[in-house]
């Protein structure tokens, strides 16, 4: 049995965990103002919210509910556009209507779940991020002009916002049903049922799994790591970050102390999908998936980060550059999980790049970061990698190697690109050509020079000397 | 007036097909498409698939009974593929399940035996190969022959735009339920009810008064439903006389995307001579469309890039010949613009390269030859109205154009990581259906007794906010309040033989047609007050729902007025008919005047490029627009916004692609990428140009769907000329869409 509440009404159901959020809330449930645009979390016509307690408060994120299985929702809330209904139209709803951010109508219900969510957010009101909150929303009438001035008017009317009590604020500024305010207490009857045992295959936020096997996933019985608190932590000690396999890229985003250790993070991560997948996607996920043009294996092989695979009682920890033998062929077994990535700090300096056919919400065409320390102008300890310019996630040992020891300088940096272009394979697909790729992955590598060393290394010194 | 639509959107509670309720028993529909691009069926195994759970039937083109045919203007396509298929995703049958998913896995065990046939995908190809939908159409005006001696330069090249997935959020469906008497009520996401009406009834072999077919609305279309919902809706019915149980079918997003057709690419050849002062004296062209494999309306869209080859400019000397290629691809299919604007990107790339090879701003021969009231256009229509002359003013008096050359200028030798560029883009487009017959339309007004409305047009409400119009050219009319109306389901029942909702003329047409009924009733509901009070009906007019006789007020309200006239046995019925005057066409001569007005437009778009990286952002687009006199600004500025992104999509990041065994790879959302929030524009700003609109557009407010979209292109151009600033070898390209990799490639040209 997997309980959870859906907008003011507890559920239980014995569909299969693995089953789909969308599909229970318009077949089983039949509220039908959640729509199915694409099935894979690239349109958020079908966003919800999920509600959880963390520490006494609720905390809502939105999610796409095509990837959203429902054994993730144990003893959680989940909202649709029906759950924010009320007599009167919200101030959301109400400037979307005032401002004409609605044509044909079919993306709307996920717009306005998805601004919502800013809205419910313990932070300020903040234009960026309410236009973040919908930035996995793709509408094809407005060119979203319209839903930006709506949004700017939203974000305005949260300006008095009392962030000490948010939901209170927003039922009194008629943003959310009074229903809201006893969701705590709800969740609290529903917490005490939830009971986590291993029944089947491991899952992270499955937002990759679910579109490649979507098909014999929602029929069975899973077990999802974001049901396991143990493996969502980020802490800082002995010269070492640790997270946990499970924390979301959202977790890194909000939290202090991995953030403090990149002052480029929102810039950086907000090149990997949307404010929605974030929330969802796991670490773990996206190391196992094994995907050439992950974007966070990109970042952690930078770091020169270990895993620590898991077994039951048996543990070990490898470097994730060595956790890729081939293409989708990992060192690792059935049974073993990721529980924790590791890597130490301080790493020096780092950057993160990565160019697509859309920059945001986009799958990379290559993406490229690295870290190093630069001791009187010496490179030393660095770790470059690079993603879609071969089979795997690809840990540039030679380009390092070369890197090591030399001096920081235009020309350097043009001869470790030789180094570079000698150790790649890009192949030509719907991403680019092998043309393309070998230059972008050039032009990203100076790319980093360019973004650390502003100053010292300019575009015309590398391309002259090219 | 806000969208009437838009409180039901923002809610949830707009029902879309999908969200229909199915009734007990009905069949869950999924097609099997065909895994190879060209070959004949040798044979298919369905054995296993019918033995699978919950599998009802499967049907194929054995079931049948009328003809096997979808072909709106030539008989080419079948609706199940008989004994050959022309390109991957062609529909071949049609499994019947208890449940989705049972259909989705039945189908994966159908074995299909096909032998495969050499195939085509590229459109040069199969015009060399003499593979053409029809024979090609050619447009002509002065001497192009002695006109090149004329001219001072002459320029060469070649200019192709891809594709366009339609990427409506809603995808294609229908749902059909049996009535009785052999009876079927067809729900269906169309742009066209009467062309799934017609095309149902042959495939089924009924009548047409058999079928009734009703649209509440479309989650988007943008043509992508204009013909292609079809196919759809009557494997439903099909479905339905076959089982006598409700049949839904609605694609999933990859078959929607793998078995429809999109925008046509267009490949096309060019040559231009211009005079020492810039005037073009000669343009010759040759459009080769990629039509697919079937014609679909390739060949009406072929003749509009023809009707917009020269743009918003005046060319002596004109000579464009089009063909329309067959190839091993899905029939491609009408898309906002309708062949207009590949027309345009290849003339406006002629200009572009003139411009390049004689190093003046492209604007300056843009300006040079705007077209000017009383010229003529190749196809013999007289330009009225012009405003481009106008428009251009403006563009230098409130967009300040040059100075922002200079400001760019300025920008681009201060910086090195960054580029910017600029460009213009001027719009013409001409309004109405380009086949005459089809510029008509009706609307049923019943004003029940009560004083409420009921008004049904053939108008089908994509989000374009054409049920907002309707409602109020009643409202207006009458005089009474908005609240008062209701706007029908689009229904074959009440409206008639309709057109499309297309060709930017859905709200014109049927616009027009409601106005007529309108008035009719409302002369009417005046003549009875007349009589009771004794006066002329010239005297009396309605104002606020208040029946007011020689400027005073009466005691007659308008819920009054209508039940005595109720009472007095008026009719409170009308049916008004539009037919659009003036126009005509000779197909023969390629001459006529195929339009009922022209829109006007211009489109100035600055970008920024890094050129680390070989990403852009659209800095601004300041349009100054041709509205006519719009009667709801709300929708009509949303129609501008939405269409420019649109366009500017197909310009940037939109990549079609098909591999070499014509399956498509750009089939999905993760690989086919349309505009999100932070790709927009960061400005668009639009001014409304002074006019007194035109009496053929409804209201004098113009038509505002398609033209928008080509202000998009400029982007292209603004692209091309940062990419310049920062290279001087960079190839003068026309190969649209300027994707991140195209631009990096020539930002590195050497």
């Amino acid at each position: 049995m997997i309980e959870f509440r859906l907008n003011n009404k507890k559920i239980s159901t014995s569909k299969p965990s693995g089953s789909l959020l969308l599909d229970f809330i318009r077949q089983e449930e039949r509220l039908m103002g959640t729509k199915i645009g694409c099935r894979e979390g690239d349109c958020g016509a079908c966003t919800v919210l999920i509600g959880e307690l963390k520490d006494g408060q609720m905390k809502y994120q939105q999610v796409p509910s095509c990837l959203t299985p429902i054994g993730n929702l144990s003893g959680k809330q989940v909202v649709t556009i029906e759950g924010l209904n009320m007599e009167k139209l919200s101030p959301v709803q109400h400037h979307f209507v005032e401002e004409s951010g609605t044509q044909c109508g079919f993306c709307t219900p996920g717009f306005v779940v998805g601004l919502t969510q800013h809205c419910l957010s313990e932070q300020p009101a903040n234009y960026d991020k309410a236009i973040a909150s919908i930035s996995g929303n793709i509408c094809r009438c407005t060119g979203y002009k319209s839903i930006e001035r709506a949004t700017k008017k939203v974000n305005d009317a949260l300006s008095e916002k009392d962030t000490n009590k948010t939901i209170e604020w927003l039922v009194d500024h008629d943003f959310i049903p009074a229903y809201f305010n006893d969701v705590p207490k709800e969740l609290k009857i529903l917490a005490s049922q939830v009971k986590t045992k291993r029944v089947g295959l491991f899952v992270g936020g499955g937002t990759d799994l679910y579109v490649q096997r979507h098909e014999s996933l929602v029929k069975q019985n899973l077990d999802f790591s974001v049901n396991y608190p143990a493996l969502r932590f980020i802490k800082i000690a002995d010269s070492q970050c640790k997270i946990g396999g499970g924390s979301t890229v959202t977790d890194l985003l909000e939290s202090k102390p991995f953030t403090s250790l990149f002052p480029q993070l929102v810039k950086h991560l907000k090149l990997v999908s949307s404010a929605m997948i974030r929330n969802v996607s796991t670490l773990a996920g996206n190391f196992v998936n094994a995907s050439p043009i992950g974007d966070m294996t990109a970042f952690f092989l930078a770091l020169d980060a270990k895993i620590t695979l898991t077994e039951e009682a048996k543990s070990r920890t490898i470097y994730l550059k060595d956790f890729y033998k081939g293409y989708k062929d990992l060192d690792k077994t059935a049974g073993e999980i990721i529980t924790e990535v590791i890597f130490n700090i301080p790493f020096g300096k780092f950057n993160f790049e990565k160019v697509s056919k859309r920059t945001h919400l986009d799958i990379a065409s290559v993406n490229s970061a690295v870290s190093f320390e630069l001791i009187d102008n010496i490179f030393t300890k660095v770790h470059l990698s690079a993603g879609g310019i071969g089979p795997i996630p690809t840990y540039l040992h030679n380009t390092c190697k070369y890197l090591n020891g030399k001096a920081l300088s235009a020309k350097t940096i043009m001869s470790a690109n030789e180094v570079m272009q000698a150790e790649i394979s890009p192949i030509s697909d719907v991403r680019g050509s092998v043309e393309y790729k070998r230059l972008l992955l050039r032009q990203l590598f100076f790319g980093h020079f360019i973004e650390l060393f502003p100053e010292m290394i300019t575009l015309d010194k590398l391309v002259s000397t090219y | 007036m806000k969208n009437i639509d838009s409180k039901s959107h923002v809610t949830g509670k707009s029902i879309y097909l999908d969200d229909i309720p199915t009734m007990q028993g009905c069949l869950f529909a999924v097609v099997l498409g065909s895994p190879v691009a060209h070959g004949t069926i040798q044979s298919i195994d369905y054995s296993k698939a019918l033995s699978m759970p919950g599998i009802v039937r499967i049907l194929t083109h054995q079931d049948i009974p009328g003809e096997n045919q979808i072909g709106g203007i030539f008989p080419d396509e079948e609706l199940l593929a008989a004994e050959e298929v022309h390109f991957q995703g062609q529909p071949i049958a049609v499994i019947l399940a208890k449940e989705e998913h049972l259909a989705f896995e039945a189908r994966k065990e159908i074995i299909l035996k096909i032998k495969e046939h050499p195939i085509v995908v590229d459109a040069r190809e199969a015009q060399a190969k003499d593979h053409l939908i029809m024979p090609p159409r050619t447009f002509r005006k002065g001497k192009l022959s002695s006109a090149w001696e004329e001219c001072a330069h002459i320029i060469e090249g070649r200019a192709q735009s891809n594709g366009q997935e339609h990427l409506y959020l809603e995808t294609q469906g229908a749902y059909a339920m049996p009535l009785e008497n052999g009876n079927i009520k067809i729900a269906s996401s169309t742009q066209g009810p009467t062309a799934v009406q017609r095309m149902a009834a042959k495939v089924l072999n009924i009548g047409m008064h058999h079928l009734e077919v009703d649209v509440r609305r479309l989650g988007g279309g943008f043509g992508g439903k204009e013909d292609q919902a079809t196919p759809w809706a009557i494997m439903a019915a099909l479905g339905v006389q076959i089982t006598q149980q409700p049949v839904k079918l609605v694609l999933n997003r990859i078959d929607d995307m793998r078995m429809t057709g999109k925008r046509h690419p267009y490949d096309s050849d060019f040559k231009i001579g211009l005079s020492k002062d810039l005037k073009i004296i000669a343009y010759e062209a040759t459009f080769y469309q990629n039509a697919g494999a079937a014609a679909d309306l390739s060949p009406a869209i072929l003749g509009r890039s023809l009707f917009h080859a020269t743009n918003s400019y005046d060319i002596p000397n004109v000579q464009v010949t089009a063909y329309s290629c067959k190839t091993n691809l899905p029939p491609n299919t009408a898309f906002r613009g309708f062949g207009g604007p590949q027309g345009m990107f290849v003339i406006e790339s002629a200009i572009a390269k003139a411009a390049k090879a004689l190093k003046i701003s492209t604007y300056q021969i843009q300006q040079a030859n705007l077209l000017q009231t009383g010229d003529v256009f190749p196809y013999g229509q007289k330009a009225e109205d012009v405003l481009l002359a106008q428009m251009w003013t403006e563009l230098e008096q409130e967009y300040k154009l040059r100075a922002i050359e200079k400001q760019i200028q300025h920008f681009n030798k201060k910086n090195q990581h960054f580029k910017k560029g600029f460009s213009v883009m001027p719009i013409t487009f001409g309004i109405s259906f380009t086949k005459t017959p089809m510029n008509q339309a009706r609307a049923l007004v019943h004003i029940y007794s009560d004083g409420s409305i009921g008004v049904s047009t053939g108008a089908v409400e994509m989000g374009q906010g054409v049920n907002t119009k309707m409602l109020q050219i009643a409202a207006d009319t009458f005089s009474i309040q908005r609240s008062k109306i209701k706007l029908e389901s689009t229904n074959t029942t009440r409206v008639a033989n309709t057109s499309p909702s297309a060709a930017s003329a859905t709200a014109d047409l049927n616009g027009k047609a409601l106005l007529q009924a309108c008035h009719a009733l409302l002369d009417r509901l005046l003549q009875n007050a007349a009589q009771h009070f004794n006066a002329n009906p010239k005297d009396v007019f309605i104002k606020n729902e208040v029946v007011y006789l020689q400027d005073q007020a009466t005691d007659l309200t308008w819920a009054k007025l209508v039940d005595q006239a109720f009472l007095d046995r008026v009719c409170l019925t009308e049916n008004g008919h539009y037919a659009t005057p003036i126009i005509h066409y000779d197909m023969k001569t390629e001459q006529g005047t195929p339009f009922a007005y022209h829109v006007y437009g211009l489109a100035l778009t600055e970008v920024t490029i890094d050129c680390i990286r070989g990403t852009y952002e659209i800095d601004s687009v300041k349009i100054i627009h041709d509205f006519g006199k719009t009667m709801n600004p709300t929708i009509d500025y949303g129609q501008i916004e939405g269409g420019l992104v649109q366009g500017i999509g197909w310009m940037t990041m939109e990549e079609i692609r098909y591999n070499e065994q014509g399956r498509l790879l750009s089939n999905t959302l993760s690989t086919y990428k349309i505009p999100d929030i932070y790709s927009v524009p960061k400005e668009i700003k639009i001014i409304a140009t002074k006019t007194e609109g035109h009496e053929l557009a409804i209201l004098k407010s113009k038509a505002v769907g398609e033209p928008p979209l080509m202000y998009g292109i400029g982007a292209y151009f603004a692209i091309d000329n940062a990419i310049k600033a920062f290279n001087p070898k960079a190839n003068f390209q026309a190969d649209a869409p300027y994707t991140t990799e195209k631009v990096l490639m020539n930002l590195y040209k050497r």
